[in-house]
């Protein structure tokens, strides 16, 4: 019987053992898919083969190679480009790629879908078929976007790859923090994608939270001694541990303060503080870590009102250290609120004021209009809350902030 | 995110692409009017293969245009579009960008915006914006 997770889990160690052969990723891809097609058709009748994973790859390996026979310029080319393949990547690999052969291959996978080349939609189409194993139908209707568009997407990516020279291998010891950077923002960005479509959209679409989480989990059981990996597995975990308390029954957004702490999922939780706890000991500090020492104390207090904020304003400001921006402002202003009260939150928004991007985004006044309300500031929390409603591009966020105005 | 950019034009007569129908255009040589042309094609190429590029319509001239009302149960349709003015739309592209600078700059792209408008509007139901 093949699973789903079979599928799945097969299509990254195929891709690999055939780029590993053959250096031609494009093609490795769609062999690959080839004889996933192939397997879907024949192994009903036929029976699974006793290693489905090796007869993949022997099948795959043919159809790749009757491509390669099918277009006589482009043999040429191969060959002409096999001569200049230096003599060392033809007899032992890398130091660093020694180890158990398909593990690394989707650790290579991982950073070569995640190239710096691409565009970070391309990055997460990438690596979501060919890491994660979807369908492009099946990424399209996550992203809410024409199949055709995203096969477009696909098939550019992965041009661009050819165009860039990146090869199927790990990249040198000195690159792979940066490459691996890059990697791990794809994989958050997959997640905060699912995150904000979670509420109250359609049943059938890839639940991108859970497929974020399960290749961070990848990732940290090839690179468990990093402390950012694990940082950003712990932040998934503690963030998706709130979500069955993040929406009523009336599909209505809840926000964190309001929460049904009983209905968080404390499995998730134990797991993610674990996580965080382990990597803050033992591993150099990075921002998602930071990020994930945030969520767990918020997750570890049994109420909202049991809230340590005072750790939470001292982590943001050691997060603005990191990784400073906007958003990390905002949220240290929050925070500076909760433990000097309103009019100390207040004076942060009032520097934030000067950036551009910030006055269009319905996160400053959402914030403002929090903080007003905090002060007792009813009709300036009513118009900012009022104001931030008309700004958000999102539905659930929109009632939410005009039920706030309406409650003023 | 997802934005749609509505074309806003007021052309001599109505066929696409509407930038050559404007009398802006008809003032110009044969090689600019060109060169708008080939600017046009290269954005649209630019953004087909990105996969930036998520529909694109062309819209029928607005003497085709009904506006239906109902009002107390009765339906009244009217000839003509709803809006009366010069601008008419004459087109509307969805593109999935990474920030709201793309969107704009696409948008200032198409050859229309340099007699016309080219509107930006962000659709509902997306990704949170990454600040």
């Amino acid at each position: 019987m093949v699973t789903d997770d079979l599928w799945r889990s097969v299509t990254p160690q195929v891709i690999g053992a055939l780029v590993r052969r053959y250096r031609d990723f494009d093609r490795a891809e769609e062999a690959a898919q080839e004889a996933l097609l192939a397997a879907a058709a024949q192994w009903p009748e036929e029976g699974v083969p006793d290693d489905p994973k090796a007869w993949l790859i022997r099948v795959g390996s043919r159809r790749l190679i009757d491509g390669l026979r099918s277009d006589e310029a482009r043999i040429r080319r191969e060959l002409a480009d096999a001569t200049k393949v230096p003599v060392d990547d033809l007899v032992v690999p890398p130091a660093y790629a020694a180890g158990p052969a398909d593990h690394d291959d989707t650790l290579t996978l991982l950073l070569l879908c995640c190239h710096p080349a691409l565009a970070p939609a391309a990055r997460i189409a990438l690596t979501l078929r060919a890491v994660g194993g979807l369908t492009t139908a099946q990424i399209a209707h996550a992203f809410l976007v024409p199949e055709a568009t995203m096969a477009q997407r696909i098939s550019r990516a992965k041009q661009r790859i050819r165009e860039s020279g990146a090869e199927f291998r790990m990249p040198p010891p000195d690159d792979v923090p940066e490459r691996l950077r890059e990697v791990l923002h794809v994989l958050y960005l997959v997640f905060t994608e699912g995150h904000t479509a979670s509420s109250g959209d359609s049943l059938h679409r890839i639940d991108l939270t859970a497929e974020a989480i399960r290749l961070t989990r990848q990732a940290h059981a090839l690179l468990p001694d990093d402390g950012e990996v694990a940082g950003l597995l712990a932040l998934m975990l503690l963030t998706e541990a709130r979500r069955p308390a993040r929406t009523n029954e009336a599909g209505e957004l809840v926000p964190l303060a309001e929460q049904d702490r009983s209905r968080w999922d404390t499995a998730y939780v134990r797991e993610g503080v674990a996580l965080v706890t382990d990597a803050l000991t033992r591993t150099r500090l990075g921002p998602y870590q930071v990020q994930a020492a945030i969520a767990a104390v918020h997750d570890e207090a049994p109420t909202a009102a049991q809230t340590d904020w005072e750790q939470v304003l001292a982590l943001y400001g050691l997060l603005e250290q990191l990784a400073p921006g906007p958003v990390v402002t905002l949220n240290r202003a929050v925070a500076l609120a909760m433990v000097e009260g309103p009019v100390a939150g207040l004076a942060v928004l009032d520097d934030l004021e000067q950036d551009k991007r910030l006055a269009r985004h319905h996160r400053l006044h959402a914030v403002r209009a929090h903080l007003l309300e905090m002060s007792g500031d009813a009709a300036g929390a009513r118009d900012s809350y009022l104001l931030a409603s008309r700004l958000t591009t999102s539905i659930p966020e929109q009632d939410h902030l005009r039920r706030k105005a309406e409650a003023l | 995110m997802k934005y749609l950019l509505m074309i806003w034009s007021n052309p001599q007569t109505w066929g696409h692409p509407i930038f050559l129908r404007t009398p802006e255009a008809a003032a110009m040589t044969d090689d600019e009017r060109a060169g708008m042309l080939r600017d046009f094609e290269e954005l649209m190429g630019e953004i087909s293969e990105s996969g930036e590029l998520v529909t694109a319509q062309a819209l029928a001239d607005p003497l085709t245009a009904r506006s239906v009302r109902v009002r107390d149960g009765e339906s009244l349709v009217t000839d003509g579009p709803f809006v009366e003015s010069k601008e008419q739309m004459a087109g509307y592209f969805v593109v999935d960008c990474a920030t709201p600078e793309r969107a704009e700059e696409i948008a200032g792209r198409f050859p229309d915006a340099r007699f016309a408008v080219v509107e930006v509007r962000p659709l509902m139901g997306g990704s949170a914006e990454d600040l």
